[in-house]
């Protein structure tokens, strides 16, 4: 009995869920998730390329196009509210093998010039060493890049060329 | 959402513990929460609630159930803003002193 639920917890791989608060407008915010100038200075240096129509590709590269790091396919898109896309990292080769999985991206104003940014990775359940990559710092770095560039204009100082 | 939230929130042994328990798997249910604890479902609901108001928990509904995760972003920034800062100004000053001493 307890092998069991143990072993149903082990395999299980949960949805992750970080959520910022950042002093800006939903437009703005959009602009910074969907623009690539915008993404290589907070996204682990990605350009982000998409375009806002379900069924389009979401593509992430190195900054000079070289490498592709993530791709999947746009589901929704209600700018400057939601985005939802699938996600295959392809930076790694173990990753790259696994199931695509999904993120989801909310942008909630809460008046005062304060919005709430959701960012909601799941269906991971086919992919747990994505789950594990982006887990930890992975989308936390991305989402404080995100909140400082929008905040203060500038990027961590990780991404500042 | 601010420091104060944070800091008070984390300031409870049962609020560290069920942040603990999100931190192991996350996504529960409060029932699930409510397991192996002796506090009460209505002790579990009030903790999580001051940590759902300083940003440490996020609930979302999934059909019929409430799910509770753990939001790692407000430690990060108190990291960021209470801890980096005064760990490298203490290594700079460090470094000072090798310098100086080294220097002299």
């Amino acid at each position: 009995m307890e092998i069991a639920t143990l072993a149903k917890e082990t395999l299980s791989t949960p949805t992750q869920v970080y959520q910022v608060f950042i002093r800006s407008t939903p437009e703005h915010i959009w602009e910074a998730i969907t623009d690539p100038e915008f993404t290589t200075k907070y996204f682990h240096g990605s350009r982000v390329e998409l375009k806002l129509v379900a069924g389009s590709e979401y593509l992430s590269t190195s900054p000079d196009r070289s490498e592709v790091w993530v791709e999947g396919e746009v589901l929704e898109v209600d700018p400057p509210k939601r985005l939802v896309h699938t996600w295959l990292a392809r930076y790694d080769a173990e990753t790259a093998a696994e199931e695509p999985s999904r993120v989801t991206w909310e942008i909630e104003d809460r008046g005062d010039g304060m919005c709430l940014l959701t960012v909601v990775h799941d269906q991971l359940e086919g992919a747990p060493k994505t789950a594990q990559s982006v887990s930890g710092q992975g989308w936390m770095y991305v989402l404080s890049g995100l909140k400082t560039l929008l905040e203060t204009g500038d990027p961590l100082p990780a991404f500042s060329q | 959402m601010g420091d104060d939230a944070v800091f008070r929130a984390l300031a409870d042994p049962s609020r560290r513990h069920l942040l603990d328990r999100l931190f192991e798997r996350d996504g529960r249910t409060l029932v699930e929460l409510t397991e192996d604890l002796e506090m009460t479902r209505f002790g579990v609901m009030k903790h999580l609630q001051v940590l759902e108001d300083a940003g440490l928990v996020v609930s979302r509904k999934e059909g019929r159930r409430k799910l509770h995760y753990l939001n790692p972003v407000p430690i990060q920034q108190i990291h960021d803003r209470w801890i980096d800062k005064y760990r490298s100004r203490h290594a700079s000053a460090l470094a000072e002193l090798q310098q100086d001493l080294e220097g002299g």
